[in-house]
């Protein structure tokens, strides 16, 4: 699969070390988010400028080799060439001013056997904390080429280029010692497991028999294909336990004691340290101001997040409805216009719209991390998170879900705790995502008074605020009971670098954000698109016959016009009425009448028409696939207080949520244009044949409540399905969401009727 | 005694360690017998704690601090 002549280079390196900046430099614009090989995880693969030959992998930010969290698999299966080829060459990234523990991944590396060139970053911030790193003698230590870089600044970029272009040879491996008595029995689990699996490539044997025998999950892997090898290591630990020997830690301080001693060679204390960022914490994290910046925060992101996307959000709207009528314009009319202009147009504009929403909200996220303060969110909250069965790790891909649950979820991959991120992927769909906005939107200002609350807090925003708080809280409710019931037990932990702080750059921010975005973009959208598609198809077939049958709305506009011409036509019965639309204007008063009521007369049957197109589109979705779902399910739904009406929209609604506002609007007839308030009038006009109103205060309320908890969202199930590696998350996801979401508005509802309200 | 039982600003050495999920994980980031750490500070609620250890600043939970056995360095 790999081209003749290309080479594949692999970043490695600890979180947060500049190792995606260094990426970008080295890349440029040249990259594109991929799948590994064989499983959907993305990578980040791009073309070294200048190169096109040469092709770079971004690695996750990993501690060790040693997999455990879903990130550090992933890196240690590209290293060991177990997601195609193994790299030609791997660029350790490190950070000057964190010598000794960044150099632990890279003495793995170098063991693994491959080419190593060690990207030495930050040495300008190493140097604003008083230290200096001699690259030299590092080389010199570690027998494989130092560049000194700082990636955000570019700078020693071209060398570290010209190193690639001059890959070395890979250093010798194993150059730590470990100690002896486990040493000594190297040899013969080496020769067991050799002998019990054929198939292990020879230069990685003694890594895997240090893993086995340090870690209990390293050893499992190895149950059913090695047995005697299993058994041989579990006795040696119970004999080197007797001695008193550190088996468990026995590789670590090997390389440990190797690195320590090369880290005091290579850095100097040249200055005092800084303590910029001691001064920062004593705030940020303090008892009482620390808790109150972060609520802050907080507040100010969601007030930027949406008084500043809406702009951006109307364009767009009108872009998707323009671009929609254009298409109806050019191609000829006919079922494939429809499903174009409708299905997919509509449907992928349906994603587009929140995009402001989503990049502000990255971008908000990014400047967080970026500085080092989304680490300091995590060690605040921890000690709440963890009562509910999170971490402080569960922070971000909680926040990010008010975006949208996709990147959410795929930001609890970074937890270390397989039950952290399974709780945190379960219940990230509760925090109200952009796409229950505009359904909020619309029922709100619908059925709450605009009124305040003692003058100050607006009824409307309160409701509003309401749903994201009911969102919020019944997340960690559900996360507590998972942990109770589910993940009764495990594990949990919280293992979190606190980074220095440092100015943000914006570049920085601004690529990741592009980046994250583009993988919600082209994850969602694929699902929406292909929905979109089938949900067409469910809302116009079976072909309800409208074309051809008079609506007595066409009847009637035919009689009126017909009526107008005669009255006309008896003003000036000497000419023909049907010449006089297109005669000039004429200084006749007579005539000039008579051409205004014909005006007038063609005016309103074109009205007349389009009101009537807009009914049979109504009778369409009646009759079509939606509507009969819809009234299959109003009997399960009218304890709720929903019709069919809103049953169907619901059955729309699967897809991506959103959608139930356009198909509401189909239903109840009325035209895109003037969606918004009209839609808002006609739901409210509604009448059940008794007379009663379909849509009450309570009935909006009850699918207020609806929407915050039901997980209408093929993208998350998709997503959930792929995080977790089976289907059996998601559904359990989709079921305790849609039970929540029944009976949370059956409790609204009836609770409502027993008090009278309506 | 354990790494728990420090007040902030009071550093100790490490000496060994309870086994527990996270004390390979602990020691791949440098929490080694031998090595030296101070507890910083603790998090607005007591808990987690803000440590440095080989000049970086890592944050555990209290419980997980009470799987490691130190020996406290005299100021």
């Amino acid at each position: 699969m790999a081209t003749p002549g290309s080479i594949r280079i692999a970043l490695v390196g600890n979180p947060n070390v500049g190792k995606t900046t260094l990426f970008n430099r080295l890349t440029g614009l040249h990259q594109r988010v991929a799948n590994f090989p064989g499983v959907t995880v993305e990578q980040k693969v791009g073309v070294l400028a200048g190169s096109p030959n040469v092709k770079v992998i971004d690695l996750p930010g990993t501690y060790s080799l040693t997999p455990r969290s879903s990130d550090e698999r992933i890196a240690h299966e590209v290293l060991v060439g177990r997601r195609g080829d193994a790299p030609d060459l791997v660029i350790c990234v490190v950070d000057a001013g964190n010598l000794e523990r960044n150099m632990f991944v890279v003495s793995q590396v170098i063991d693994l056997g491959l080419p190593v060139i060690v990207a030495l970053n930050m040495v300008d911030a190493a140097q604003e904390n008083g230290l200096a790193v001699d690259a030299a003698v590092l080389e010199k230590e570690l027998q494989v080429p130092v560049v000194p870089v700082i990636a955000s600044e570019g700078e020693g970029i071209d060398a570290l280029k010209q190193q690639i272009h001059h890959p070395p040879k890979p250093a010798e491996r194993y150059r730590w010692t470990l100690m002896d008595a486990v040493d000594a029995k190297i040899p013969e689990l080496s020769k067991q497991l050799e002998d019990e699996d054929p198939e292990i490539q020879p230069q990685h044997t003694r890594m895997e028999v240090l893993r086995a025998l340090a870690e209990d999950e390293a050893l499992n892997t190895w149950r059913s294909l090695a047995p005697g090898f299993v058994r041989r290591i579990e006795e040696l630990r119970g004999e080197f336990s007797e001695r008193g020997i550190a088996w468990k830690h026995a590789e670590v301080s090997g390389r440990y004691a190797w690195l320590g001693p090369i880290a005091n060679v290579a850095v100097r204390r040249v200055s005092e340290p800084a303590t910029l960022t001691d001064r920062i914490d004593a705030v940020l994290t303090h008892r009482i101001l620390g808790p109150l910046f972060f609520l802050f925060i907080l507040v100010a992101i969601f007030q930027a997040v949406f008084s500043w996307a809406t702009p951006a959000m109307d364009l767009i709207e009108m872009g998707i409805a323009a671009l929609a009528d254009g298409v109806r314009m050019i191609i000829p009319p006919g079922w494939w216009t429809d499903l174009l202009a409708d299905g997919v147009i509509t449907g992928v504009g349906n994603i587009v719209i929140f995009f402001p929403q989503i990049l502000l909200l990255f971008f908000f996220l990014g400047l967080m991390e970026d500085t080092g303060y989304m680490a300091r969110t995590s060690f605040i909250m921890d000690r709440i998170m963890r009562r509910v069965g999170l971490s402080g790790g569960s922070v971000l891909p909680l926040l990010s879900s008010y975006a949208c649950a996709i990147p959410g979820i795929m930001a609890a991959r970074t937890l270390d705790s397989e039950r952290d991120r399974l709780i945190t992927i379960m219940v990230a769909p509760l925090m109200s995502c952009s796409a229950r906005l505009p359904v909020y939107t619309l029922f709100i200002a619908a059925f709450i008074p605009a009124g305040t609350l003692l003058g100050v807090f607006g009824y409307q925003g309160l409701v509003m605020f309401s749903m994201y708080m009911m969102g919020t809280v019944m997340a960690f409710v559900a996360a507590a009971i998972l942990k109770r019931l589910v993940f009764k037990g495990s594990q949990s932990y919280f293992v979190m670098e606190l980074p220095p702080y440092r100015r943000p750059r914006l570049r920085q921010i601004f690529w990741r954000m592009i980046q994250r975005s583009k993988v919600f973009a082209v994850r969602a959208g694929k699902i929406i698109l292909a929905c979109s598609i089938v949900l067409w198809f469910l809302a116009s077939f079976p072909d309800v016959d409208t074309e051809t049958q008079t609506t007595p709305i066409e009847t009637e506009a035919e009689a009126q016009r017909t009526a107008q011409y005669a009255v006309a036509q008896a003003l000036i019965p000497e000419t023909d009425v049907s010449t006089l639309m297109d005669s000039t204007a004429s200084s006749d008063s007579i005539l000039v009448q008579a051409q205004s009521i014909i005006r007038q007369a063609e005016r309103d049957y074109a009205a007349a028409m389009d009101r009537a197109d807009i009914v049979r589109q109504s009778a369409q979705i009646q009759g079509s696939a939606v509507g009969y779902l819809g009234r299959i399910l109003e009997p399960v739904m009218q304890p709720l207080g929903f019709d069919w009406k809103i049953s169907a929209g619901l059955v729309s609604a699967f897809a991506a949520r959103e959608v139930i506002i356009s198909t509401l609007g189909i239903i109840y007839s009325v035209g895109d244009a003037e969606e918004g308030v009209a839609l808002r009038d006609a739901i409210k006009a509604d009448r059940y044949p008794d007379g009663r109103p379909v849509f009450t205060p309570l009935v909006a309320v009850s699918l207020l409540v609806f929407f915050v908890f039901a997980l209408q969202c093929m993208s998350t199930l998709a997503i959930a399905r792929r995080e977790t590696n089976s289907w059996r998350w998601p559904i359990v996801m989709w079921l305790y969401m849609t039970g929540l979401a029944y009976l949370a508005s059956l409790f609204v509802y009836q609770g409502g009727r027993l008090m009278g309200l309506s | 005694m354990t790494l728990q039982e420090l007040h902030p600003g009071e550093s100790g050495t490490i000496v060994g360690f309870e086994p527990s999920a996270i004390s390979d994980r602990l020691m791949e980031m440098g929490m080694l017998p031998g090595a030296e750490v101070q507890v910083v500070r603790l998090a607005p609620l007591g808990d987690p704690m803000d440590l440095k250890v080989r000049g970086y600043h890592l944050s555990i939970r209290k419980a997980e601090a009470a799987q490691i056995r130190i020996s406290k360095c005299e100021a």
